[in-house]
């Protein structure tokens, strides 16, 4: 009997420890929970800042933000032509999946960067451009005539389509002394060289 | 002599340092034109501040410094400028860049310098003042703008100036030949900016233990000056010359990484630049003219120039006897850290310290690159302690964070790996492009959260502007709201009113009334009125079952109408028989045959009502209208009833009944008008809600008044009134017209045909 009233004792400050335990961790975590309360998602921050911000539209959402929810809620991560294959890889090794190839349906990663230019003498000064870009890149005023600001454009073609008169052409950025950089080199072996054939097949690649 | 500290890694390719030193330096010729880009220096390009067709002298600045990272450029010989385009430069891109062309005149002509006698006397801002004003950037290679270097951070003490005559690359032999030829004008140099720098503890000139002549010259030269600047020679291994690995050599100290030799308390300027600062304080003459190894088998003589810049290598290497065919590959720069040059056309610039024409035997191509083999010779070699090999599997994996991670940064692009590699990889190239990648990503990085930023402001912006149109929106729906009420307040006070005025419409209906009071006149025999109501009963009756018949017909739609057609049949009919009991019960039944009633009194009761009828459909009142239409269309059945009655010389009874129920519907219509008057205002109150339009709310106010005026008035007060406010239009007219003739407005016109239209309208007003 003694026996049995030593054991529900222990049982009963077992239970006292442990529950106390409980309360005080759930108080430390519901606490933590309100103190450090995180605002928003932040694996769409992440995303968003991987995404080119050029807010084209292609991928079918109104801008990178949208899209970057997207993808947090599960969409498809190769719909950025403007990002290009960098963009996914990147999303990829954020997400911890396999990178795919970009998506065709969305269009073509671009082989160089564009901006937009106004062919100044034909502009009619509708601002229908001014009002179609996402950046604020267009400068110009009803009846005036317009001009991109190159360095604001990300040459996400939006302004060309709304443009009554066709005056908007999207040029190529050249590259320049400043922009210029080395490339990676291509194996290419000379033609007075002797090698041996496995070298052709590019072995140190 | 100080102790040395050993490099780490480095290599030993072999010096070629033999063939270029045989030779006396030459003083090349002035070229027939020179070619001078704007940009020979690290930072923004200078501005040319010269016309084409602009004649120059030596020594003029043509193109100023644009902001402290930059420098400005200067003739380097007399003549006219010919052209300011794009021309071929020394540029690992091939690219053209903006040079300004002088027509050398052969003349040689300077500009006057203004020299200084005494250098060290000169204030700091003064001295850094000439540096910066004689274009001068660094020597070695780099082309950092000078001064700059040498007016470090404030936060930065610097105990130790080093002058770097090392020159560890192959071929190259420019700075040994300086060192050898103006020893006391580096000593002096390096004293002077010694001064500038505030007397650093230790002024110390770095030389590969590979040039005995410049250094038995500069100890000559620095016993001769108070023997203050130390001559430090080191065991010659390539890359000692580069500045960080100098600093360390020197001191022991490491440049941490991203960080400046000042950060340390170092100092470190080339022998070059020395000279060329000595120069421009000295004698006041700037950076025009700089000495430049031209070294290689393809040519029949090999040697030093003093070369002026701007001078076309293709020049410069005729005299040293180029054989174009036997050089595949003209180099800028030396063996391990040069480029190659795509033109002859291009000139010498400040940086340019070798021209390398070598022949295919002397300096092969490259083999093909073969796999690595991962033989760690790269990582030993490598002078910066980094890992080549793992920067090199990063590179090709274009993995950027990684090779962060391993430093890239700190890679100081010398060829050492490259030259150990087993398997002749090219990996400073490798190395030069991810850096290339790495910065472009940044400068993307910095516009795409630009564009983010804008972006996002933007859609803030829209987002305002659309709050605060809503927010417009609701106050005028409020506002309009509160008129409304108000309106509705104003309406019960002022009900008195409108009832007044509805009280008076049947009055003003008098046409009507007086055709109705003379039929009931008629109609005033009790025996016909018994029968008018029994009459009545009859017909209510019949009517109701006739409307229960059609409503049961009736599809859905149109039940519900008929159902309150049925209930008003229902109480009619029950108010006809109650009619029919009272009078009953007032008068003993006296039956009569009033037969003989004139049936043409039926026309002006039909008269009558179609004038209501027309009143009516006057009404602006949709809801009303339609409760109207539907009176006139009982109207026109009791009309037709009497047409009947009249046709089949029916009882009078039967007559009379059916011109009771016409009686009645007069009535009705006269409470319809009642109803009409009163919400007449309706329209007007609506309209006048826009609380933003006080002119527009004083004329709907004026004009409701109006039309409550002239719904008391006759027809004749109306048209009174009415001319009256055609006469006042009119005469406002007039006066406006006046007014315009005196001023000779443009709008005479308009307003003559107005002021005829209202006197026209004015006549044919009092003509009615």
């Amino acid at each position: 009997m003694e026996l049995f009233t030593h054991n529900s004792q222990a049982l009963l400050i077992a239970l006292a420890v442990l529950g106390g335990l409980a309360l005080v961790f759930g108080a430390i975590l519901g606490f933590a929970s309100v103190k450090y309360k995180i605002e928003g998602d932040p694996i769409v921050e992440q995303l968003d800042s991987l995404l080119p911000q050029t807010q084209c539209g292609q991928c079918s959402y109104p801008g990178c933000r949208p899209y970057a929810e997207a993808i947090a809620n599960g969409d498809a991560i190769n719909k950025c032509p403007p990002g290009g294959q960098d963009t996914i890889d990147a999303i990829a090794g954020l997400m911890g999946v396999d990178a795919p190839e970009l998506d065709a349906e969305h269009g073509q990663e671009a082989e160089l960067p564009t901006v937009a230019y106004i062919r100044e003498d034909e502009c009619i000064g509708c601002t229908k451009c001014i009002q179609a870009c996402p950046m604020d890149a267009i400068l110009g005023a009803a009846k005036q005539m317009h001009t991109v600001i190159a360095d604001e454009c990300t040459g996400c073609d939006l302004c060309v389509e709304p443009c009554p008169v066709d005056c908007i052409d999207m040029i190529e950025v050249e590259v320049n002394l400043t922009s210029w950089k080395w490339q990676l080199p291509v194996n290419k072996p000379s033609n007075n060289t002797q090698i041996i054939a496995s070298d052709k097949t590019g072995g140190a690649n | 002599m100080s102790k040395c500290f050993p490099l780490t890694g480095g290599v030993h390719p072999a010096e070629n340092k033999q063939q270029s030193l045989q030779q006396a330096l030459k003083q090349a010729a002035i070229p027939r034109q020179l070619i001078l880009p704007i940009s020979q220096h690290i930072g923004a390009p200078a501005a040319a501040i010269v016309e084409v067709g602009e004649t120059v002298l030596a020594g003029q600045t043509i193109a100023e410094a644009q902001g402290p990272f930059s420098a400005p450029v200067h003739a380097s010989s007399s003549g006219t400028v010919v052209a300011i385009e794009e021309r071929a430069i020394p540029h690992p891109s091939g690219f053209r860049g903006e040079c300004i062309i002088i027509e050398t005149d052969g003349q040689d002509n300077w500009v006057e310098l203004q020299g200084s006698e005494h250098p060290f006397k000169l204030s700091h801002e003064d001295v850094l003042e000439k540096i910066r004003n004689a274009g001068i950037a660094g020597m070695g290679g780099a082309g950092f703008p000078a001064a700059i270097k040498l007016r470090p951070p404030a936060t930065c003490d610097i105990d130790t100036l080093i002058i770097n005559g090392t020159e560890c690359e192959p071929y190259i032999t420019a700075d040994d030949v300086l060192m050898q030829r103006r020893a006391e004008d580096i000593i002096q140099g390096t004293l002077l900016l010694a001064q500038l720098l505030d007397q650093p503890q230790r002024i110390v000139i770095g030389v590969e233990d590979n040039k005995p002549q410049a250094i038995a010259a500069l100890q000559t030269a620095s016993r001769q000056y108070g023997d203050k600047v130390e001559i430090c020679s080191f065991a010659t291994k390539y890359p000692s010359g580069g500045e960080k690995q100098l600093i360390h050599i020197l001191t022991g100290r490491e440049v941490p990484s991203q960080k400046l030799p000042a950060h340390i308390g170092v100092v470190l300027q080339n022998v070059g630049t020395v000279a060329a600062i000595w120069d421009a304080v000295k004698l006041g003459r700037p950076l025009v003219s700089r000495i430049t190894t031209v070294v290689g088998q393809s040519l029949s003589e090999q040697g030093n120039a003093e070369v002026r810049l701007g001078t076309p290598v293709q020049d410069l290497l005729a005299e040293f006897g180029f054989k174009p065919d036997d050089c595949h590959n003209l180099i800028a720069g030396g063996p391990m850290m040069g480029f190659s040059l795509e033109t002859l056309a291009a000139p010498i610039v400040k940086t340019s310290n070798c021209l390398l024409a070598p022949t295919p035997e002397e300096l092969p191509p490259a083999p093909p690159a073969q796999a690595c083999i991962r033989c760690g010779l790269c990582a030993e070699a490598c002078p910066a302690s980094l890992l080549p090999q793992q920067l090199y599997w990063y590179a090709k994996a274009q993995d950027n964070e990684r090779l962060l991670s391993h430093n890239l940064m700190d890679c100081i692009e010398c060829g050492a790996c490259s030259f150990v590699c087993p398997s002749s990889i090219p990996l400073v190239q490798y190395y030069r492009a991810s850096k290339g990648a790495i910065r472009q990503a940044e400068v993307d990085k910095v516009k795409s959260d630009r564009s983010r930023q804008r972006f996002e402001f933007r859609q803030l912006r829209l987002d305002k502007a659309e709050a605060e149109k809503e927010a417009k929106r609701q106050a005028r729906k409020k506002a309009a709201e509160l008129a409304k009420q108000k309106a509705a307040a104003a309406k019960a006070t002022g009900n008195d009113g409108s009832q007044a005025t509805g009280a008076d419409k049947p009055a003003d209906n008098d046409l009507v009334a007086a055709a109705m009071a003379r039929v009931q006149n008629q109609q005033a025999d009790p025996a016909e009125q018994l029968a008018k109501l029994e009459r009545g009963v009859n017909n209510a009756h019949n009517r109701l079952q006739s409307a229960q018949q059609k409503m049961a017909e009736a599809e859905e739609p149109q039940q519900e109408k008929l159902a309150a057609r049925v209930k008003q049949a229902e109480l009619r009919h029950a108010e006809a028989k109650k009619k029919l009991s009272d009078f009953n019960a007032e008068q003993k039944p006296v039956v009569s045959t009033a037969e003989d009633k004139p049936v043409s009194k039926d026309d002006p009761v039909a008269a009558a009502i179609a004038r209501a009828q027309a009143k009516m459909s006057m009404s602006p009142q949709e809801k009303l209208q339609a409760n109207l239409d539907s009176l006139a269309k009982r109207l026109d059945k009791a009309r037709e009833k009497i047409a009947k009655a009249e046709a089949d010389g029916d009882t009078g009874a039967k007559l009379d009944a059916v011109k009771t129920g016409a009686a009645k519907l007069a009535e009705k219509i006269a409470a319809a008008e009642t109803e009409l008057a009163e919400l007449q205002p309706q329209p007007t109150t609506t309209v006048a809600n826009k609380p933003e339009q006080d002119a527009a709310s004083a004329a709907i106010e004026k004009a409701k008044s109006k039309a409550a005026a002239q719904a008391s008035m006759s027809d004749d007060d109306k048209r009174t009134a009415k001319i009256e406010s055609l006469k006042q239009r009119l005469s406002k007219a007039e006066l406006r017209l006046n007014k315009a003739e005196a001023e000779h407005d443009d709008n005479i016109e308009a307003f003559k045909t107005g002021v005829e239209k209202l006197k026209q309208k004015l006549i044919e007003m009092e003509v009615n």
